[in-house]
């Protein structure tokens, strides 16, 4: 057994709202490993920024409440740590880069204050020693001129470059797991791939792991060693890179793949859709979440949620269903 | 495409926003977010418009439409130049072309039902009144795929998915012949967008619709369009079949659009050459000189920077503008 990194075990996460209370993360397990890029895939509402924040201890309470689960980083479960503690991993030894560039950096404070903070907070340094790091910083995310930019505001720098910062920030601290939560979302596909190339070469410099929170499965493929899709709060599917592409099994996924454009098609084919909207659930469900939207779905699946199950040992699906044969999928 | 008849022609349109500075408001300089655009939509096709944020994609769209005036330049709707109209000749006009915008929660009033959006345009033009128009409204909303018992309802009720049908049923209701989609689908999930698009293009068929599709989603526009143009700070860089782009890219900002896709495919995306365009667009407030991709293209040499490149046919139906092709 190999040692991770971070174990995330049955973690739940409930929203309380005036509708009733919302499930939001209804028993979700992961294993990260060191030095590894996990992927995890859904569209919103399926629970995945909610899944990270929880480990976090971000997620606002009330109304959000973490009402299961451990999240075991070194041995130490994240959950069950006092505030004090919490504030030393957050920004230190795990970090976040948020999807929204424009609102998350704060306008009023220089870049060079705001990359300056968690230095001078988590290590330490003195305000010369934490600004000689933050020009580093900004050379490493690629910001030219970095002496010069560190007394501009945000609103001197463009998106792709408030997300730079942001990067730099979450990196200020050497932290072992970066997490992105849709980093790329808001940006140009140019910016996309500029940031993504980005993160490549600071992953093989740096070493750390990085958990990156996406809708788009064509980000998560050039990017991801492993890959995790989540639906109403599940994880339905969890496979490497290559075999989840290769062989999808879980009928969202395959629904997923289907809906996007295949940039090699000549002639005009109908995309494939999958019908209906994702759930919001006010109940912990007693069939499978997926089953209204399901073309493979027989009465089984609306008696019984199916669990993750290993197909072989790099993937693990939660559906009844053989979707091998695709003939459901024309 | 079978019918070449043409629809719209934009001929030189240029669109030009004043900034103004100081207490006496003078002029200073001015934002050339459309500086010359020449193109031609033909009856019954998808004409794509791509380009990263800020190259005048939508600004085109809108001064097409004449939601704002342009600088200069003439907009041809079948023989009637739009620049020329007054106003309620253009008011009567606009019963022929819509739009479909990009934010379907911004673009909702959310004080008023589903019957008064999708309905406003029969009023505002007195073609339908009481239950001519609940009829009409119900009618459109089986068009987009949506309940019509939903017709009382108000936007907040409603996901993404669905009040981007509401736009589009509003959009439908004058039964009219061009629709310029803005983004449509780039505010919606994976799974909503694929709704979407597949929907788009039935009301196409049925109706013979006529659609220019604003999107910065190259992939999308591939898979919906018929013709592509390409946008960098305000000029159209190349224009083509849309299998012609994909295969034969000839403008080097082309080239790394289509790079940057990312493609969900891991081993083609581990065995692909990415060519990542540096830095970003430049201010339209001052363009570069001569050729505007200059400052980021990876081939520019001193010619580039001293006269901006012809707008030339290198092949059947591709034109582009570059000196170094």
């Amino acid at each position: 057994m190999v040692d991770h990194l971070l174990s995330v075990q049955d973690l739940e996460t409930q929203f309380k709202t005036p509708e009733g209370i919302v499930h939001a993360v209804n028993g979700v397990s992961f294993d990260l490993s060191e030095g590894e890029t996990l992927g995890v895939v859904g569209e919103s509402g399926c629970g995945k920024s909610v899944t990270m924040l929880s480990v976090l201890r971000l997620v606002q309470s009330p109304p959000g409440k973490i009402v299961a689960g451990k999240a075991l980083f070194h041995g130490k479960d994240l959950l069950q740590l006092n505030s004090e503690d919490i504030r030393a991993v957050r920004g230190g030894q795990i970090s976040m880069v948020f999807q929204d560039p424009m609102t998350s950096l704060n306008p009023v404070m220089t870049i060079g204050d705001q990359l300056a903070e968690p230095l001078m907070l988590h290590l330490n340094m003195t305000r010369a020693q934490a600004n000689k790091r933050s020009v580093e910083l900004l050379g490493l995310v690629g910001i030219p001129r970095a002496e010069e930019r560190l007394k501009d505001y945000p609103h001197q720098y463009s998106g792709g470059m408030r997300q730079r910062v942001m990067i730099a920030m979450a990196l200020s601290c050497n932290p072992q797991i970066l997490i992105a939560d849709e980093p790329t979302t808001a940006l140009d596909v140019t910016i996309q791939a500029q940031i993504i190339e980005l993160v490549k070469r600071l992953r093989e410099e740096l070493g750390m792991a990085i958990i990156w929170i996406t809708h788009d499965l064509g980000v998560v493929a050039g990017l991801a060693q492993r890959v995790i899709v989540m639906y109403g709060g599940f994880i339905i599917e969890e496979a490497e890179v290559k075999e989840l592409y290769a062989n999808p099994r879980h009928p969202y996924t395959l629904g997923l793949l289907g809906s996007l454009p295949k940039i090699h098609e000549e002639s005009r084919t109908k995309l494939y859709s999958i019908e209906g909207m994702p759930p919001v659930l006010y109940r912990k469900p007693t069939s499978c979440p997926f089953a209204p939207r399901c073309a493979w779905a027989m009465e089984r699946c609306w008696n019984e949620n199916p669990v993750l199950e290993s197909l072989n040992p790099n993937h693990r699906v939660a559906c009844f269903a053989d979707t091998t044969n695709g003939s459901k999928h024309a | 495409m079978t019918n070449s008849e043409v629809i719209v022609t934009v001929d030189n349109l240029k669109m030009h926003f004043p900034i103004y500075r100081g207490v006496i408001r003078r002029k200073v300089g001015a934002v050339h977010a459309v500086d010359g655009v020449s193109f031609q939509v033909k009856k019954g096709e998808t004409l794509g418009l791509v380009g990263e944020s800020g190259c005048g994609k939508s600004t085109t769209g809108r001064t097409i439409l004449q939601l704002y005036k342009p600088t200069a330049g003439k907009v041809y709707f079948k023989d009637t130049d739009l620049t020329s109209l007054r106003s309620e000749q253009m008011r009567l006009m606009r019963r022929e072309m819509q739009m479909i915008f990009q934010d379907p929660y911004a673009s909702l009033n959310p004080r008023m039902t589903v019957r008064d959006i999708v309905g406003e345009p029969l009023m505002s033009f007195g073609l339908a009144s009481g239950k001519q128009i609940d009829e009409r409204v119900a009618e459109l909303l089986k068009l987009v795929r949506l309940n019509p018992d939903y017709i009382g309802r108000y936007p907040h009720e409603f996901s993404g998915g669905q009040r981007q049908r509401i736009g589009i049923a509003r959009a439908l209701a004058m039964n009219p012949s061009f629709i310029v989609c803005d983004e449509p689908i780039s505010a919606l999930d994976v799974s909503i967008q694929a709704q979407v698009v597949n929907l788009l293009e039935e009301l196409q068929a049925e109706f013979g619709l006529t659609y220019l599709f604003i999107a910065h989603d190259l992939s999308m526009v591939r898979h919906i369009s018929d013709r592509v143009a390409v946008m960098y700070l305000g000029v159209i860089v190349e224009l083509t079949d849309r299998n012609e782009l994909y295969r034969n890219p000839l403008h080097p900002y082309t080239q790394a659009l289509l790079s940057a896709i990312p493609i969900a495919d891991p081993v083609f995306s581990a065995a692909r050459h990415r060519q990542v365009l540096e830095g970003d667009v430049p201010s339209p407030v001052n363009p570069p000189s001569g050729c505007r991709f200059r400052t980021r293209c990876p081939i520019a040499g001193p010619i580039c920077a001293e006269k901006q490149p012809e707008w030339r046919e290198v092949g059947p139906n591709h034109y582009v503008a570059c000196h170094k092709v």
